[in-house]
């Protein structure tokens, strides 16, 4: 047993470790450090927590065992994972954290003696205002991250689920839940902890189901943010340093991360958070959509306009880990640069389902990561590009953005595709993206469609040069 | 007076938000899912009160309502950190720069 002064030093020891953690990934050179960093922080913690207990009878054992369990399923899932499911397996993750937030609160509640908050109806008045917030965030991190992953997983529709009434409700089911806590806090009664848990679980559901599918990349940090707080409000019951601090980390984290996409998309995050986004535009624009002109071409079009190309910029979306295309893009460019032909990568801060997911999709086909750029620093290089060649992208390279102010998605910013000489557009249908709007650029006259699957077609165009 | 120490908490997690929110701002985007794979096992080391609740049983008893919480909470961090950081190191294994003597 060690005195819980030390254990403290310790805690803090992991708590800086895990800054060093997040520092690391300013760049992919110090990033794989930084995450040894992260998991000696994690050793010492745990480490710290079982001498500062010092009771290494039969329990101890049983932690071992689930321990080990656990840690066996989550490396068996680490290996496993495709990279195109990475979104999915974040949102997964962050449920876990939830719940097992809401599950140390329940412990803490029912047996407040192990954590020196008080006796069982008698627990200290901040420890249960801590521990109550703890478990309510923590379960609106966990059901909410459940609709996440069943969205982005498929099993449940990405379009968004909305109903007459629903923001009064969210609202009167939020508000119950600060009155709970204060009724809580002033009863103690279990009943009412079980009562709130239950409401925080069916808000997070709620808040999620009119959340549409391609603004699940904000979700996700949003999610990653609570899951953070939740952390912090039981590093606050515990009295702990390392869950305080990591607990902020990932909190701010998760909410810079939101920003961002949200500015992705030029939206206010309460624009997101209220959904339904993308439900009500589709109808209007179905009517016109075929009559204007469209070029299409095929493989061999495509293999010609790029071989007379000097430099060629690829704009990958959503669609492009959909089709699991990456590895047979990452071959097309090989054969493009033998001929000598410049070729680099554009990725929209918004593009696919989590912040980051082309970059690892890229870094996976082992496209070396200084040949990709973010939107500001390859925008002014598509009027010089002789071709764009945009795969599985739709509504980030949508010029309307900047031309008409009735658009919803004007004022977002755009890849300035149709600067370049010529556009390839790979994609099946000409049905609009998710934004539910028209896409100039299919109309445009130096835009080539190309109707396929993106894999399939790339394949044939590297067949073809 | 004396400073109740939840204000010395507190003091350090408002801190904490500030270092959070500068080093978060220098992370490079294309690695933010490593970002968020990361944030996902660190926030596991909730797994430390899970521990304290699944050793609260006494000797008797291993098990009981509060601990076997404890348990589970235990099991549930173990994934998180296990999958979080070997998913991490995975994908940061993946970055990598142009060879020279293309």
């Amino acid at each position: 047993m060690i005195s819980a002064n030390l254990s403290a030093i310790f805690y803090l020891i992991s708590g800086v470790l895990f800054i060093l953690a997040l520092r690391g990934l300013s760049s992919p050179e110090t990033s794989r450090k930084g995450n040894l960093f992260g998991i000696l922080g994690m050793i010492i913690a745990i480490t710290v927590t079982f001498f500062s207990i010092g009771n290494f009878s039969s329990g101890f054992i049983f932690v071992l065992i689930f321990l080990l369990v656990g840690g066996l399923v989550g490396a068996f899932i680490a290996y496993r994972i495709p990279m195109t499911a990475m979104p999915e397996l974040v949102a997964g993750f962050h449920s876990l954290v939830g719940l097992a937030a809401v599950f140390v609160a329940i412990s803490a509640f029912l047996n407040p003696d192990a954590f020196n908050l008080g006796s069982p109806g008698n627990i200290k008045l901040g420890s249960l205002i801590e521990m109550s917030i703890g478990a309510a965030v923590g379960a609106i991190t966990f059901s909410g991250s459940i609709i996440a992953f069943l969205k982005l997983q498929g099993i449940m529709s990405g379009s968004p689920i909305t109903f007459k009434g629903q923001h009064l409700l969210n609202a009167l089911i939020l508000i119950s839940i600060i009155v709970l806590i204060y009724l809580l806090c002033s009863s103690q009664s279990s009943n009412l902890f079980w009562i709130l848990l239950t409401v925080s679980f069916l808000i997070g559901f709620l808040l999620i189901i009119p959340i549409g599918g391609a603004d699940m990349p904000v979700v996700i940090s949003m999610l990653n943010s609570y899951s953070g707080w939740a952390a912090a409000g039981i590093g606050f019951t515990l009295e702990n340093t390392a869950l305080i601090i990591t607990g902020a980390l990932v909190g701010s984290s998760g909410a810079i991360l939101s920003y961002i996409m949200c500015k992705g998309m030029n939206r206010s995050f309460f624009n997101v958070i209220l959904g339904g986004f993308g439900a009500t535009e589709k109808s209007s624009n179905s009517q016109n959509k075929e009559q204007r002109p469209v070029k299409s071409g095929n493989a061999d079009d495509a293999a010609f306009l790029m071989k007379n190309a000097s430099s060629v910029i690829i704009v990958p979306g959503y669609g492009m880990a959909v089709a699991q295309a990456q590895h047979a893009l990452r071959e097309m460019v090989d054969t493009l640069k033998k001929n000598d032909i410049k070729v680099s990568y554009a990725i929209h801060p918004v593009a696919g389902r989590m912040p980051g997911h082309m970059n690892v999709l890229l870094a996976e086909a082992n496209v070396p990561y200084d040949e990709v750029f973010e939107l500001e620093e390859i925008n002014n290089d598509f009027a010089n590009a002789d071709v764009a060649f945009v795969i599985g992208a739709n509504d980030v390279t949508n010029p309307v953005a900047k031309t008409d102010p009735q658009s919803p998605i004007y004022g977002m910013p755009v890849l300035d595709v149709e600067k370049c000489k010529s556009v390839l557009f790979v994609k099946r249908s000409l049905s609009p993206g998710y934004a539910g709007i028209d896409n100039d650029l299919f109309y445009k006259e130096n835009t080539l469609m190309l109707f396929a699957d993106a894999k399939k077609m790339t394949e044939d165009i590297t067949k073809n040069l | 007076m004396e400073i109740d120490p939840f204000i010395f908490r507190l003091s350090i997690f408002i801190l904490s938000i500030f270092i959070g929110y500068y080093v978060v701002w220098s992370v490079t985007p294309s690695l933010h899912t490593p970002l968020m794979s990361v944030t996902n096992a660190i926030s596991s080391v909730i797994i430390v009160g899970a521990i304290i609740a699944g050793l609260a049983g006494n000797s008797d008893s291993v098990f009981n309502t509060s601990s076997i919480f404890g348990f589970l909470a235990i099991s549930l961090a173990a994934i998180n950190i296990f999958g979080g950081f070997l998913v991490t190191q995975r994908m940061l294994a993946m970055y990598k720069k142009k060879k020279k003597d293309k």
